[in-house]
């Protein structure tokens, strides 16, 4: 193998590394606009969820010393807004998108504002798993480095699709977002479902903005998110509504993420931030190839219905 | 078994500055049936829908046995025993038929085991008056297949009282029969209380022990059905004596053939034929009549002509020519449609009835100038067409989806009705309407054909193809399988092709 050739297996594990460090907060908040978006609504805030999750985590993991503290604080920020959220969009003629748009300002505002004082000091991030230590390429070292959040999202992907499936709470979420008067034949409580789903789809995108903060990039600025929050809304449309979809979406997306970075690793800069714009741009590309009738069939039905 | 199942006393609802019910009272008795019988917009709807707690009554109160029961929303009255199947259907559409009917259960375990649900519903499905696809996505099913799906979801309950609201409206007369006959067994077996509204006097003669009919939201009276005649349930109905005369079928002057199809393929939405290598024409003043169980095609093909559905193979031309169901096209040839289930699918449920009558003709002058629209205009036009049609409440600003199931459809048809039509698709037409619409619906297709219009009728109503249609087609599994005329027509046989068994000995 000449020099050249190892080079380019290098940017091909930097770019699988990557898939899961970059990909991770993609999966996190596309898990939760997943879980919302199930029961008939669409959250359109997890960006801001996702950029308080960052600061409260880095924030509480500096205090406390640990880091995972600062997960369940992410966490706990993110529930917050989710649940401001469903209160409001439950007001008779609300519209939840605009309701997503306003907390997403909101929320970076107030991430930006409450996280001045944590630009300067360091937290304790959240460790990772070597798997690779046996290894003495350092680029296969560090793209083994597996964070336990990760895992806990690539697990927590197929456990959503068994909930929804085979649970009374899936089912419950499932016909709330399919069809209103059904729900209410059924007597389920439409508003109350929502607020949980909302919720509980809140406490994901904040988590993956404590994987942010507290693992990678790592630290607290204000130019942490680059707009995963949305972007996991369009993965959430590319992946069809089925979480484990949302997996495999979250792993290209962080892949190509991580393209840029790789390829400078190994001195190719021309072109830099084309590279950087590749998730956009695969974005784009992927929901126009696989925007069909098919896509609009598997919609939740009150989302389809509007 | 006697005794009283379920008492309504007094209950009145009012939407807006519409008194729906006017302290209506009901007493249902167990082990029978029981019909509500009453024009369209009547309140039979409403009345229901307070009884199982979808709306709260303004006064009155729902006695269940003996003791007054609070019933606030429908989890309560499945508590309680009280199971109902809706006009509208409230199924999951992206959900198998399993997962709806698992789902209805209440009380479901945390975790479902779909093994064991599966053979179990499979089991009872065995005894019950039809067998539905456990697999199949609800939104691939036809109107009557959804239909019997509702039904077998309550039963599947074992309800105390069961409520259908027009059961049967899209069922064909063996079914609905085979359906009602079933559940009056279960209910003089069982003891379930059945309260039945229908529009269908044939169903209330054969089925019902007992007849309330509503007014205007009013109580107009309750007989034993053995006691009154067909004549006084339909005065007691329309508070006069009804005097429909079926308008004459003038032969028509030969026009040479509006519409034909030639070879048509269509396929559903998993991508199977629906409809295989279908031809047929239809001369100006002419009804053709397609006959048919539903799920057997007609509702791709009523897409496909509406220009809802692309077609895979054939072609349609329209006054000789080729026609892809553009809106161009649609408005140049003057061809109207009214699909089935049109709430669902020629209609913008949240949209007012003024907007939705307007679809047709919104953007020409003078509804449209320089492409703003003249609300008031559209609004002009829409008064005309819910007077003519009688549609209730005359209110053009209310969405299309609060009126009742009945006056949905005379809205939709006064849409497509209107304007002298030269081509005219119709799939059920009177779905749920009451009898002296169905009249009057009629006497417009038929009027619509003396002047000139190639008609197409796609309707499971064999009494209603036989009266109207100049020629009758049979629609089964997506082909054309048997013609006649009305005046050579034999229901068995119709029946026996609709039912696809062509090779019996009834066929020619
Ligand atoms: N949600 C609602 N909002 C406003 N008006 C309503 C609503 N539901 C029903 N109405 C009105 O109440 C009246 C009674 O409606 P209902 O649906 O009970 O009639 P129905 O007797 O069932 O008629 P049909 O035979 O046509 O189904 C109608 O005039 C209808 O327009
Ligand atoms: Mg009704």
């Amino acid at each position: 193998m000449n020099a050249d050739d190892i080079q380019w297996l290098n940017v091909f594990i930097a770019v699988l590394g990557g898939a899961t460090r970059v990909g991770t907060p993609f999966l996190f908040v596309s898990l939760g606009e997943c879980l919302t978006e199930k029961s008939g609504r669409i959250n359109l805030g997890l960006e801001g969820n996702l950029i308080m999750g960052a600061m409260a985590g880095y924030g509480i993991s500096w205090l406390t010393g640990s880091p995972w503290l600062g997960v369940f604080a992410a966490g706990a920020t993110g529930l917050v807004l989710g649940f401001i959220h469903a209160l409001l969009c439950q007001q008779p003629r609300v519209n939840d998108i605009a309701v997503g748009i306003a907390l997403m300002i909101l929320g970076t505002g107030l991430a930006f504002f409450l996280g001045k004082p944590l630009i300067q000091p360091s937290a304790p991030k959240l460790a990772a798993v070597h798997l690779a230590s046996w290894s003495d390429n350092p680029a296969l070292r560090s793209a083994l480095e597996i964070n336990i959040l990760f895992v806990v999202g690539a697990l927590l992907a197929p456990a959503m699709a068994w909930f929804f499936k085979n649970t009374r709470w899936g089912l419950a979420i499932r016909t709330v977002g399919e069809s209103d008067d059904a729900a209410r034949a059924m007597g389920l409580d439409i508003n109350g479902v929502r607020m949980l789903a909302t919720m509980a789809g809140g406490f994901l995108a904040g988590v993956g903005g404590a994987f942010l903060s507290l693992y990678y990039p790592g630290g607290w600025s204000e130019g942490l998110s680059s707009g995963q929050g949305l972007m996991a809304v369009a993965l959430v449309i590319f992946a069809r509504w089925d979480p484990i979809r949302c997996l495999y979406a979250s792993l290209l997306f962080g892949g190509a993420g991580a393209l840029g970075p790789a390829l400078q690793s190994v001195g190719v800069t021309s072109g830099y931030y084309l590279f950087n714009a590749a998730p956009y741009a695969l974005t784009l590309v992927l929901m126009i190839a696989t925007s069909s009738t098919k896509v609009r069939s598997r919609m939740p039905g009150t989302l389809a219905a509007r | 078994m006697t005794g009283l199942a379920l008492e309504a006393i007094n209950v009145s609802k009012r939407f807006g500055d519409l008194q729906a019910l006017d302290r209506v009272s009901l007493k249902l008795k167990k082990g029978g049936i029981h019909a509500l019988l009453g024009e369209n917009g009547a309140g039979k709807s409403t009345l229901v829908k307070c009884i199982v707690g979808f709306y709260t009554p303004d006064e009155g109160e729902v006695l269940l046995g003996e003791h007054q029961q609070l019933i606030s929303n429908p989890r309560d009255a499945h508590d309680l025993g009280i199971g109902m199947v809706y006009q509208h259907f409230t199924l999951v559409p992206n959900m198998t038929v399993l997962e709806n009917l698992v789902l209805a259960r209440p009380r479901l375990p945390s975790i479902i085991d779909w093994n064991k649900e599966r053979m179990a519903i499979a089991e009872r499905m065995k005894g019950m008056p039809f067998q539905l696809p456990l697999d199949a996505p609800v939104n691939h099913l036809a109107a009557g297949e959804k239909q019997k799906l509702e039904i077998i979801k309550q039963l599947l309950l074992d309800v105390k009282v069961l409520i259908l609201d027009e059961p049967t409206s899209v069922l064909t007369p063996d079914e609905a029969d085979e359906v009602l006959g079933q559940i009056k067994d279960m209910a003089r077996r069982t003891g379930l209380a059945v309260l039945m509204i229908t529009h269908k006097f044939r169903e209330v003669v054969l089925y019902a022990d007992d007849v309330t009919v509503l007014r205007r939201g009013r109580y107009v009276g309750s007989e034993r059905v053995g006691d009154v005649s067909v004549e006084k349930m339909s005065e007691m109905m329309v508070g006069r004596e009804f005097s429909g005369t079926a308008l004459a079928r003038e032969p028509a002057a030969d026009q040479g053939v509006k519409l034909a199809i030639d070879a048509l393929t269509i396929e559903d939405d998993s991508g199977l034929p629906a409809v295989s290598n279908l031809s047929l024409t239809v001369k100006g003043g002419e009804i053709v009549g397609i006959a048919g169980v539903s799920g057997n095609g007609q509702r791709e093909l009523v897409e496909a002509l509406a220009g809802q559905r692309p077609t895979t193979g054939g072609e349609i031309r329209v006054m000789g020519e080729r026609y892809r169901g553009e809106r161009q096209e649609l408005l140049r040839h003057r061809f109207h449609c009214l699909p089935e289930e049109p709430l669902r699918n020629a209609s913008v449920s949240r949209m007012s009835v003024a907007e939705n009558l307007g679809f047709r003709c919104f953007d020409r002058p003078p509804h449209s100038i320089g492409g703003f629209l003249r609300r008031r205009a559209i609004n002009a036009y829409a008064q005309r067409l819910i007077a003519e049609f009688k549609v209730s409440p005359a209110n053009t600003a209310i969405p299309i989806g609060n009126l009742s199931g009945g006056n949905v459809q005379r809205a939709i048809l006064a849409r497509e009705l209107w304007d002298q039509p030269n081509v005219l698709v119709v799939a059920n037409p009177c779905f749920g309407l009451d009898f002296t619409a169905v009249a009057e619906i009629h006497a417009r297709l038929m009027a619509a054909r003396n002047a000139g219009a190639a008609v197409l009728l796609i309707s499971e109503d064999l009494d209603e193809i036989i009266e109207l249609a100049d020629r009758i087609d049979v629609i089964s599994d997506g082909r054309l399988v048997y013609e006649t005329t009305p005046q050579a027509a034999d229901p068995i046989v119709i029946g026996h092709h609709m039912a696809g068994h062509a090779g019996e000995p009834h066929a020619h």
